[in-house]
């Protein structure tokens, strides 16, 4: 027995002395994406030395905040081992509630919101109660949000409140709006997620449930409140889109849906639960919508511009995977 | 062999139970659709006092411990915590009582840290400064109970070996934030750990003990209970068939107290000796000192057996993959009928005859006929209760659906046929129709490789070998396979 005790030791001695390596882990998580976001700012700015300035930011990431919001929402769902394919079809859906009633009918626009939110928790306890796959009440969910939008708006139209067009377009002191809006996001969400003592037992619900209900958490609660959130965090990113394009459209962000998984996993989350990062995410959403540009920038044809994108995330993610490898 | 030896004597236990219990179960009951965990079973801790539950898998002690936590609601009885009745009960409610648990499988999520998981437990530990707070409250635990662990509370859990791991699950159980802990149930909590923390950890439930705090500990260990227990509990088949204090109470007596399962001497042929040369159908160098060969001959029996979860059926799974590349054609009968056995889709006679496609070929495609005929004579042979072959397998009960997976195994060409603990939940009849087929296919020359966790079956096994802690650590054969030798066996003589 005392073999046994050393060889734990030793085996606890070597395993502790790596522990610290996660902190490398993490930071690599956070620091791929935003190493490939600044490799992409360098290209751009080689071709184009005026883009590196306030205008020339505002201009780059202009589309860029409500991708950054679209992509959180998308990260809650995830930190519960789930997947959210409706989110793209959702801000459609609320880009057409907000250009047809906000500017007119506030008072009807927020209530269609809030039930629009209710919606997504009602979702979410339904995939709990059910132990439905989450993929498949979401796919079947982003058809019920697209046919409502579409019934909503057949095409598109409508207005944005000038209030709202006037924030999108806003210019604060220090850094263009959507640096702001990414800082604070990524901040209130690293708060929230990662440091707050509820996101805790929210990225302890993703990886273990059971540990987390025996200890006395109602997952039910947990699943509805996070859907909740979700559908909050896509509206917000349907106000911002409709605050940029001045109109409500049902097909204007399906991409939203993949472009946020990618933006999770880009920043270091992964599909098994519990393990995701908000700063990453943000950081990942920035680096999806610079990739556009960067392609325009690079002159590459239109025709092109998708596949080339998916070959930019293709490259990113094998890296994450080649550096996961070498940091045991 | 432990610091601090216990006052277990006559009359501690007898002021322990005079005092008014904090937590008593009357006729718990629990059934899981027709399989009965718990047959009413009476049940009850004193403040600090400590009681050892003991029993062989499957006799209930886990399903007791999640009724009495609250993770599993109990199919009727009365429960009281203290002098209250309790009608609904849950984790959250158990918590606020200052009830823990620390379950068999760990409870904590690896992808946090310790301070984190502590955090998931308490409700206290929110708001500002909560990580400190969280901190501090396991590193103090820990420290108590452990000195001189070496966890850093910031360590992520899914970075620490086991070992650590199992340590940080007990130190949660015994910290302290705004309620104060009074009974803790322990489910092998020290499986993981080393010796000196193992004893680290039974001097802490003595100390705790003293200072009033109840402990329920479940262990294969039999030395702990000896060591550390006021009275054990022995569980049998969802029942309590014995409580005892622990003063004046030998290990082998306890053990005695376990095995009450008779033994059927019904043996159609001799035993034979472990068997070599070019015989040989399983060959299996073992795996390093202290890890026996395994070597079957064409018409042997030969039982796994030991506690769940020892190496058995991982062995059982490298001999069957060994087999696979071998030149003899070999089967396995998969005990998770759910996950691993049944296409959950098919019909009893497609599910039956996957296994020997191969032979029901014509010209390149499958003949239905042949494939009916087959399913049907098998079906038959094992008394399938079906109204036909064509039946969706999933409307048959769960002994029926065993069957079918039998039959899967018993039609095809296989030699060796590897049986992983088929016969869990399924009734005595079914039983009895399977291992008499067994017999008479290894009077066939069949060789059987039967893990099983059900000490009656190894009755049917000529030779056996018990595992424990990972390797086939001893050997029986013939007259010497007794629920006895196999007990003592599979406990070995725990530490030292």
């Amino acid at each position: 027995m005392t073999d046994a005790t050393t060889t734990d030791a030793v085996l606890a001695a070597r395993r502790l002395g790596l522990a610290r390596r996660p902190w490398l882990r993490d930071a690599l998580g956070v620091g791929l994406p935003a190493v490939a976001l600044a490799a992409m700012l360098a290209v751009i700015m080689h071709i184009r030395p005026t883009a590196m300035s306030y205008f020339g930011f505002t201009l780059l990431f202009k589309l860029a905040t409500p991708l950054v919001f679209a992509a959180l929402s998308q990260m809650l769902v995830i930190t519960l081992g789930d997947i959210d394919l409706s989110n793209g079809s959702f801000v459609g859906l609320v880009t057409c509630v907000t250009a047809l009633f906000l500017a007119d009918a506030p008072v009807e626009a927020l209530l269609l919101y809030v039930l629009a939110v209710a919606a997504y928790a009602a979702f979410g306890l339904l995939i709990h109660v059910q132990r439905l796959p989450s993929i498949i009440v979401t796919l079947g969910m982003s058809f019920i949000w697209l046919g409502l939008a579409v019934i909503l708006l057949p095409s598109p139209g409508g207005a944005a409140p000038a209030w709202l067009n006037a924030f999108m377009n806003w210019r604060p002191p220090l850094l263009p709006l959507p640096i702001w809006i990414a800082l604070l996001a990524a901040l209130a969400g690293h708060l929230v997620v990662t440091h707050s003592s509820y996101g805790a037992v929210l990225r302890g619900a993703g990886a273990n449930p059971r540990a987390v209900e025996r200890a006395g958490w109602s997952l039910l609660g947990i699943r509805a409140a996070v859907y909740a959130a979700a559908g909050s965090l896509a509206v917000l990113s349907g106000l911002a889109l409709t605050g940029l394009t001045t109109s409500g459209d049902a097909n204007i962000a399906p991409s939203y849906t993949l472009l946020g998984v990618g933006a999770v996993i880009l920043g270091g989350g992964s599909f098994t639960g519990g393990a995701v990062s908000p700063v990453g995410t943000v950081v990942g959403a920035l680096t999806l919508s610079l990739a556009g540009s960067l392609l325009s920038f690079l002159q590459v044809p239109p025709t092109w511009q998708i596949g080339a994108q998916g070959v930019i995330l293709f490259l990113v993610l094998a890296g994450r995977i080649l550096v996961a490898e070498k940091t045991p | 062999m432990i610091a601090t030896a216990p006052p277990s004597t006559a009359e501690s236990t007898r002021t322990a139970i005079s005092r008014r219990p904090f937590l008593a179960v009357r006729d718990a009951r629990k059934h899981y659709g027709a399989v009965q965990a718990l047959r009413g079973v009476d049940f009850a801790i004193a403040p600090g006092e400590v009681v050892g539950l003991v029993g062989h898998n499957g006799a209930g002690k886990s399903t007791l411990m999640n009724v009495l936590a609250g993770t599993v609601q109990r199919t009727s009885g009365d429960f009281s915590v203290g002098e209250t009745a309790i009608d609904a009960w849950s984790p959250h409610r158990a918590q606020g009582r200052g009830l823990r648990c620390v379950f068999q499988e760990l409870s904590l999520c690896g992808n946090l840290t310790l301070a984190e998981n502590t955090r998931v437990m308490h409700r206290a530990l929110r708001g500002f400064g909560w990580r400190r707070r969280a901190g501090d409250a396991i590193r103090r635990t820990l420290d108590a109970i452990f000195p001189g662990h070496g966890i850093p509370v910031g360590a992520r859990v899914a970075d620490l070996p086991i070992g650590a791991r199992q340590m940080a699950e007990i130190a949660r159980a015994f910290s302290v934030t705004d309620e104060p802990v009074r009974c803790v149930i322990l489910d092998e909590p020290t499986s993981a750990l080393g010796h000196e923390a193992a004893e680290q950890l039974l001097a802490y439930i003595r100390k705790a003990a003293s200072e009033g705090v109840a402990c329920i500990l479940i262990t294969h260990r039999l030395d702990e209970i000896m060591a550390v227990c006021d009275r054990a509990v022995v569980m049998v088949d969802g029942q309590v068939t014995a409580e005892r204090p622990i003063h004046g109470l030998t290990r082998a007596a306890l053990v005695g107290l376990m095995g009450t399962i008779e033994a059927q001497h019904d043996r159609s042929r001799e035993p034979t000796a472990a068997p070599s040369g070019a015989a040989l159908v399983v060959d299996d160098p073992g795996r390093g000192p202290g890890d026996l060969p395994i070597r079957a001959m064409a018409g042997d029996i030969v039982g796994f057996a030991g506690l769940d979860g020892h190496g058995q059926r991982e062995r059982l799974r490298a001999l069957y993959a060994g087999g696979r590349r071998g030149p003899r054609p070999v089967a396995y009968v998969a005990g998770d009928r759910g996950t691993e056995g049944v296409f959950a889709l098919w019909s009893i006679a497609d599910n039956l005859t996957i296994r020997s496609l191969d032979s029901l070929r014509r010209g390149g495609f499958l003949s239905p006929k042949a494939e009916a005929e087959l399913a049907r004579t098998w079906a038959e042979r094992l008394k399938v209760k079906a109204p036909s072959v064509d039946t969706p397998i999933l409307s048959l009960s769960g002994g029926n659906q065993q069957k079918v997976l039998f039959a899967r195994a018993l039609a095809s060409d296989a030699e060796v046929i590897f049986l992983d603990d088929p016969m869990r939940g399924v009734d005595v009849n079914t039983k009895q129709d399977v291992y008499r087929l067994i017999r008479s296919e290894a009077a066939k020359g069949r060789c059987f490789i039967w893990y099983t966790t059900e000490l009656e079956e190894l009755n049917n096994c000529e030779r056996l070998y018990v595992f424990r802690e990972g390797r086939a650590a001893t050997m029986l054969s013939g007259a010497e396979i007794g629920p006895s030798r196999v007990l003592e066996a599979s406990f070995g003589g725990g530490h030292d």
